[in-house]
């Protein structure tokens, strides 16, 4: 289906660039990376297995670290529980092989923010690293969201669009909250299924693209401007102005 | 076969064979030994018991008419014949009368009853025994004076008195017959064992040698399956013995391991197409691409084309390896407490525009609290794939398409029913098949999807102890997820 205002995600401008530490000891699909994020607008340190990444994370001022959790010398989740215990909270991303239930479960205990399972698509990472910025996630605390002139108010359970009522189901609001807390940043399928429905398997079909829709549906219908916009590739963004 | 006897020392039965022979050995030399030494007693107390009544004579005769009438009556006795011994001696053991020639030194000099049987030669045999075993000196002493019978003594024992005047009486009787029983009945109880032993080896042998043949057969079979010719079963013979039992046993076992052959083969064959078609898809859409001038939109369309080929893939992938992990048995570290209700009001709440668009009514008939010990993830993700079908296959109904999840609960276990009102799956075959990986009945194959939905789901619902099944409804198909009850409940 054609949604309105298509961008492929490296078109995407990313209101402040970010200082990213790789630690991956697979040399090329680490050069990805750095590559990838590098055109994206970031800057990304690699460092090729546990001990090395240790080094520099612990010396250095990252804002989201992406550490893959098998390497040499030292693994992931050493890496991040031993940075956690001298209390380095950047945010960090765990890159694995492992996808079931209870191998995400042990990474985010370790001290994991977010658990990718390999193979990844770039546009998924470079999503979930956005979102995990440290600088930008602030938000948790307002109780008022604003995007252009939607808003939404996180204690009455109300949404305001030009000053109109729209009336949302639980779950749209909830789909929504999570839009406008990472307003500007792009929020893919699987991001909205494990933090709206807290689900992280893969549905047959898209049924998140299905309730976006009908969420677009009640927040740009009869209102001229476009608010939520489909990314090609990746998810959605929702952006004012 | 030819058998060696090491072979037959090897199975079961001639073990078993050869302990109870020794056994039943151990018995019958116990058994000899006690009758024996029985019988011995009763003889030896029956002769004392002759020679009791034989003194009691004597001393009748003595006391008639003192040492005179004694010696004449012991001199009338010892003619007659019989087994019965009488000596009269001197003070100094020199044999006055009687029908005693010689006897073996000693006896005479202690009173009483003789403590041990003694040798003795009578009058008329000392000749006699000496041309017929041509031995110089009959009356020789014997050590410790138990002579056997094939030295051609007798043997006797013998109540030796001492008479007022010093003289010496010796009354005895022959033990030649108690002996001669007594040899009667070992004789007999030797060959008895002598019997059991040999039929005890007969046994062995045909025992072990049946077994063994059986038990070859079984081999044999056995080889020959290992050998790689899984529709061999091994040998029932219809005996109804444990053997067959056995085989019985053993043949279902392989035919269940048969079947399971049958479906790995399967499934990697149907892995080898389900993969290998989108590969070569793949591989062929970057050739022709390479091959060739382009616009640049079409290298972006292509690659974006193996992009999405590649998710599919990565998809049909993960949940392989999913199914194989809930098969293999899942860490149960990660089930708790499952609100079925709850994780069936998720799912339907996600489904819901989806089934809404597809213009199918979803419903749940959700009543009560229905708690299961499980992994709400992993059964929210059953639930989808069902659901995802239901909806999909529920489009070509007769009437309004609608999908119904309800949950009862029956003795033992809950059931979640997603029926659709479809045009169902008739074919019961079809529809047993259908839970099996990649299995995509015809109809489906239109349909986006791997093929592994309802695997997944099945193997889901193995990791929860319960069941998948697939009934006919009325119209359409009913998937229901049995879940066993909690025990506390």
């Amino acid at each position: 289906m054609q949604m309105p205002a298509t961008q492929t995600s490296s078109e995407i401008a990313y209101n402040g660039s970010m200082k990213i530490l790789v630690i991956e000891d697979d040399r090329e699909a680490a050069d990805y990376l750095q590559k990838a994020f590098t055109e994206a607008g970031h800057t990304a340190h690699v460092a090729g297995d546990g001990e090395t990444g240790f080094a520099l994370a612990d010396a250095g001022d990252y804002d989201v670290m992406v550490i893959d959790r098998m390497m040499p010398r030292r693994d992931g989740l050493s890496v991040i529980a031993g940075l956690r215990s001298r209390g380095n909270t950047t945010p960090v991303l765990i890159l694995s092989a492992l996808g079931e239930v209870d191998d995400r479960v042990t990474g985010l205990r370790a001290g994991g923010d977010d658990y990718l399972t390999k193979p990844y698509a770039f546009s998924e990472l470079l999503a979930r690293v956005e979102v995990l910025n440290r600088r930008a996630s602030a938000k948790e605390a307002e109780t008022v969201y604003r995007v252009g002139d939607l808003e939404l108010d996180r204690l009455s359970h109300s949404v305001k669009r030009a000053a109109r009522e729209i009336t949302l189901q639980p779950r749209e609001f909830r789909l929504l909250e999570y839009l406008m807390r990472h307003a500007g940043q792009v929020v893919t399928r699987t991001m909205l299924l494990e933090n709206v429905w807290d689900y992280h398997f893969d549905p047959q079909t898209n049924v998140i693209d299905v309730h976006v829709s009908r969420l677009r549906g009640k927040i740009e219908k009869g209102f001229d401007k476009p608010i939520l916009h489909t990314v090609r590739g990746a998810g959605y963004m929702l952006k004012g102005g | 076969m030819a058998l060696s006897v090491p072979a037959i020392m090897k199975t079961t039965a001639a073990r078993l064979s050869a302990l109870y022979l020794l056994l039943f050995a151990i018995c019958a030399v116990l058994l000899v030994f006690y009758m024996t030494s029985l019988s011995a007693r009763m003889l030896t107390a029956q002769t004392q018991d002759t020679i009791n009544d034989e003194v009691l004579g004597l001393a009748r005769a003595y006391k008639r008419g003192g040492l005179p009438v004694l010696v004449r009556v012991v001199e009338a006795r010892s003619r007659q014949p019989g087994a019965n011994l009488y000596l009269i001696a001197d003070a100094n053991g020199q044999i006055l009368t009687g029908n005693v020639q010689s006897l073996q030194p000693g006896v005479i000099e202690t009173e009483g009853w003789t403590t041990e049987p003694f040798s003795y030669q009578r009058f008329g045999e000392g000749e006699l025994d000496r041309l017929r075993s041509g031995v110089a000196d009959p009356a020789a002493p014997q050590p410790g004076g138990t002579q056997t019978e094939g030295e051609q003594g007798h043997n006797a024992i013998a109540l030796v008195l001492r008479l007022p005047n010093q003289m010496i009486m010796l009354v005895g009787r022959d033990l030649g017959e108690p002996e001669r029983f007594r040899a009667v009945i070992k004789r007999s109880l030797m060959l008895a064992l002598g019997m059991m032993g040999l039929g005890g080896l007969l046994i062995w042998f045909f025992v072990g040698h049946a077994a063994l043949k059986r038990i070859d057969g079984v081999s044999e079979a056995s080889r020959r399956i290992m050998g790689g010719d899984l529709s061999g079963r091994l040998p029932v013979t219809g005996a109804g013995d444990e053997f067959d039992r056995l085989s019985e046993n053993l043949n279902t076992m392989l035919a269940r391991i048969a079947t399971l052959n049958e479906g790995l083969k399967q499934v990697s064959d149907n892995i080898a197409h389900d993969l290998k078609t989108p590969l070569t898809r793949l591989r062929n859409r970057a050739e022709a691409t390479l091959s060739g001038k382009h616009k640049t939109s079409d290298y972006r369309q292509a690659l974006e084309g193996t992009i999405a080929e590649s998710d599919q893939l990565i998809k049909t992938f993960n949940a392989i390896l999913m199914i194989s992990r809930l098969e293999a048995g899942y860490s149960s570290e990660h089930t708790n407490r499952v609100d079925l209700g709850a994780a069936v009001s998720d799912v339907v709440e996600l489904y819901e525009p989806v089934a809404e668009e597809a213009g199918v009514l979803l419903e749940a008939d959700l009543d009560g609290a229905f708690l299961v010990d499980g992994n709400r993830e992993l059964i929210g993700q059953a639930l989808s794939n069902i659901v995802d079908n239901a909806i999909k296959y529920s489009v070509d109904s007769a009437t309004t398409p609608a999908v119904r999840v309800t949950l009862d609960r029956t003795p033992g276990e809950i059931r979640l029913t997603v029926a659709d009102n479809g045009q169902g799956i008739p074919d019961d075959a079809d529809r047993a098949r259908a839970t099996e990986r990649f299995v995509r009945l015809e109809k489906s194959r239109s349909q986006p999807g791997s093929g592994l939905g309802l695997s997944l789901a099945k193997a889901v619902m193995t990791f929860h102890n319960g069941r998948l099944d697939l009934l006919p409804g009325n119209p359409g198909l009913s998937v229901v997820m049995s879940f066993p009850t909690r025990e506390d409940h």
